[in-house]
């Protein structure tokens, strides 16, 4: 300790110029240090970097997903079909009915004026490339939809139970513990299938049941955090200078809590895409022919005994399935370490 | 003890209430007409007829009141016969199916059960035994393909790695079969020559001295079960490997190296059994997750069990039977977490004084 550490002129640029150590960067002052910590431990190690790579990739295919899969026709979601022909045909072979225009890049890259089943057609003749590609947006639609809308219902339900505490409390956890007695995939299948008949087969059924049975974890974190900060000094205070409570609520604890929340419920999109793919498998959702990933791989269920020869129609699909929630998985297991407490200080 | 079991039992009839409540309330959001669209067989003829069974069956009361009638069904006053009633086990009649739900509960759930016992050992006993060794080499070769695969294996969709299976060891190399059993040995089931004591395919077969036919029961839960196993391993290694992690760093196993144990000892009478906490109460949840029926691996080995069944009510849009089966998983569910919950207090104290 040196003299130089008191500073009664009030001059915070001088200490600030002969204390800092380090350079503090602009994302770090806007986020805060402890948030900025979770954001540098997305790129700190090699396996949540491939993650990253993984997921960008993802993104680009379903930006630029006209230029590189042209679409037929109207509704860039229904996937063109060449002809009615049943048996699946292999990648490479010539399309012939129906053709969309040739995407340049697959004439640049090849030479070849003839646009082909690049990744060979599933039962019916969909084109299973223009499946996967097409299916990336849906993918990243029905992800998006899930996650923005479970985690308003988990904050708004777990914020009002850690705050007001005693029989809310009690209440709002009693309900999301029934909510969590059943399986999750069982529940979404069962609420589906009655939302069908009402809202007829399209994204909405699928959505709206697994959003329903999709918020209990984020009310549960958000709670948990909520309730740490709750007894910080700055809510005391304001509390003592006569704020409301949903004020306070929402102004005061909300933004100082929701970060941790935010970052685990955005890499919840790879669940949310492996759920939606696991009911369209299984046959809810969406009309034969929409583009995407679940639906394609459903098209095997009727080819299981000659699958060695039809290997495609699972490969690809399943591949592409895969390669999506594995980099969600190993970004969101880097993140698992950072948010875990018990690590906390260590990095 | 007995508090925590009490208090814990009195949290059963709650979660009862809270899911048939939930599953009512999914069947409330159709009309009164649908609704008894679903539910009367006799056709009606004109729009009078559709009120009346609405007025007869009392679809337009309110919740509560038709919720009461759900649950303990309606006693016709003439007959004293009682319909439906979910409590008297009348869960509807399945359309698609053509039987009662209950018969379909009868039928399936002996086939989940008979998969669930064969899948719980390999289960269990891989993925620990990889979790322990991974942790105990930690970061060197074994640690590091552990993670990557348990990081693989969650990522690996159930139904994507079930399709590779059957795609190389039943349409490539044909060893295994989809399926429950073969022509032949439903033949002896059905004409009563195979004796059923538990209606467990793979049990009775071994209790008739019937190897034959165990062996075709297992050819067709081989690909199930290595499914299961391969899913489920992936959560149980990180755990194991975490849990492991923190126990080694524990005092005791200091002192136990240092009083000069074998490390063999050291790790498989001091760390491990400490380390197998969290283990019992994901082992429990992962059991109790195969009893609650395996909706989707069912599926892809076209096995008729309880998550088939329900998989198939719901593509069919069959309301009645996919909430029926939903009940009766619901409760299966519930008791048999109580069942872990109980276990689980006698084995860690901590649990039962909080």
């Amino acid at each position: 300790m040196t003299e130089n550490n008191i500073n009664p002129t009030g001059d915070n640029r001088l200490l600030a110029e002969t204390h800092s150590t380090r350079k503090i960067s602009w994302l770090e002052r806007t986020v805060g240090p402890d948030n900025y910590r979770i954001l540098k431990g997305l790129v700190k190690t090699p396996a949540s970097i491939i993650g990253m790579i993984l997921i960008a990739i993802f993104i680009l295919i379903a930006i630029f997903a006209p230029v590189i899969a042209p679409p037929v026709g109207s509704d860039p979601f229904k996937m063109p079909r060449d002809g009615f022909v049943g048996e699946p045909k292999g990648p490479g072979s010539p399309w012939k009915k129906n053709v969309p225009d040739v995407p340049f890049w697959y004439q640049t890259l090849t030479g070849n004026e003839e646009w082909v089943h690049l990744l060979g057609t599933a039962q019916g003749q969909y084109d299973i490339f223009y499946g996967i590609v097409w299916g990336t947006r849906t993918a990243f639609k029905t992800g998006l939809i899930v996650v923005v809308a479970t985690v308003l219902i988990g904050v708004i339900l777990g914020s009002i139970a850690a705050y007001y505490g005693g029989g809310v409390d009690n209440l709002i956890m009693r309900i999301t513990d029934i909510f969590m007695t059943l399986p999750y995939i069982m529940m979404a299948l069962i609420f589906s299938s009655v939302l069908t008949p009402i809202l007829g087969r399209s994204l909405l059924p699928p959505l709206i049941a697994m959003i329903a049975f999709g918020w209990m974890g984020y009310a549960r974190i958000i709670r948990s955090d909520i309730l740490s900060i709750k007894e910080r000094d700055y809510v005391l205070a304001a509390k003592a200078s006569g704020l409301k409570s949903g004020r306070i609520l929402f102004k005061h604890i909300l933004p100082n809590a929701i970060f941790p929340t935010l970052v685990l419920a955005s890499l919840g999109i790879g669940d949310v895409v492996l759920g939606f793919a696991a009911l369209s498998f299984l046959g809810i959702g969406t009309e034969v022919g929409y583009a995407d990933w679940g639906q394609v791989l459903s098209f095997a269920r009727n080819w299981i005994t000659s699958l060695d020869k039809y290997w495609y129609i699972v490969v690809f699909p399943g591949i592409t399935l895969t390669l999506f929630v594995m980099g969600w998985n190993l970004v969101g297991d880097a993140m698992r370490d950072v948010l875990d407490p018990r690590m906390r200080g260590k990095s | 003890m007995t508090n925590y079991i009490i208090r814990r039992l009195l949290l059963v009839p709650v979660l009862l209430i809270g899911v048939t409540l939930i599953i009512f309330g999914m069947l409330q959001l159709l009309g009164p007409v649908e609704r008894s669209a679903l539910y009367v067989r006799d056709f009606p003829k004109n729009e009078k007829q559709i009120e009346g069974l609405i007025k007869k069956y009392g679809l337009d009361k309110s919740f509560f009141e038709q919720y009461w009638r759900w649950l303990n069904g309606v006693v016709d006053p003439g007959s004293g016969e009682r319909q439906g009633g979910i409590l008297y086990g009348d869960f509807g009649y399945s359309r698609t199916a053509s039987q009662p739900v209950v018969d379909i509960v009868k039928e399936r759930f002996p086939n989940t059960v008979d998969l669930a016992l064969w899948t719980i050992y390999p289960m269990l006993s891989v993925g620990i035994w990889l979790g322990v060794k991974a942790a105990v080499n930690q970061n060197k070769f074994v640690d590091q393909a552990a993670r990557v695969y348990s990081i693989i294996g969650t990522s690996f969709p159930t139904f994507v790695f079930g399709l590779l299976i059957l795609m190389l060891l039943y349409a490539k190399a044909g060893w295994f079969m989809p399926g429950k059993m073969s022509d032949w040995v439903s033949k002896l089931v059905f004409s009563g020559e195979l004796k059923q004591y538990t209606h467990l395919l793979s049990i009775d077969a071994l209790l008739n001295l019937r190897f034959d036919v165990f062996w075709d029961a297992m050819r067709h839960m081989i690909m199930p079960i290595i499914t299961l196993s391969y899913i489920n391993w992936a959560t149980f290694v990180r755990v194991t490997r975490s849990s492991m992690l923190e126990t080694l760093r524990q005092d005791y196993v200091v002192t136990a190296r240092a009083k000069g144990l074998k490390e063999n000892d050291v790790i498989n009478r001091h760390a491990r059994p400490n380390a197998m906490l969290p283990i019992v109460t994901m082992a429990g949840s992962s059991i109790v997750g195969l009893l609650g029926g395996v909706v989707i691996t069912e599926t892809v080995f076209n096995y008729p069990g309880i998550g088939k069944a329900s998989a198939d009510a719901a593509a069919n849009l069959d309301v009645v039977t996919i909430l029926g089966l939903a009940i009766f998983t619901g409760t299966i569910l519930i008791l048999s977490n109580l069942i872990v919950d109980i276990i689980y207090a006698f084995i860690d104290p901590r649990v039962r004084l909080a």
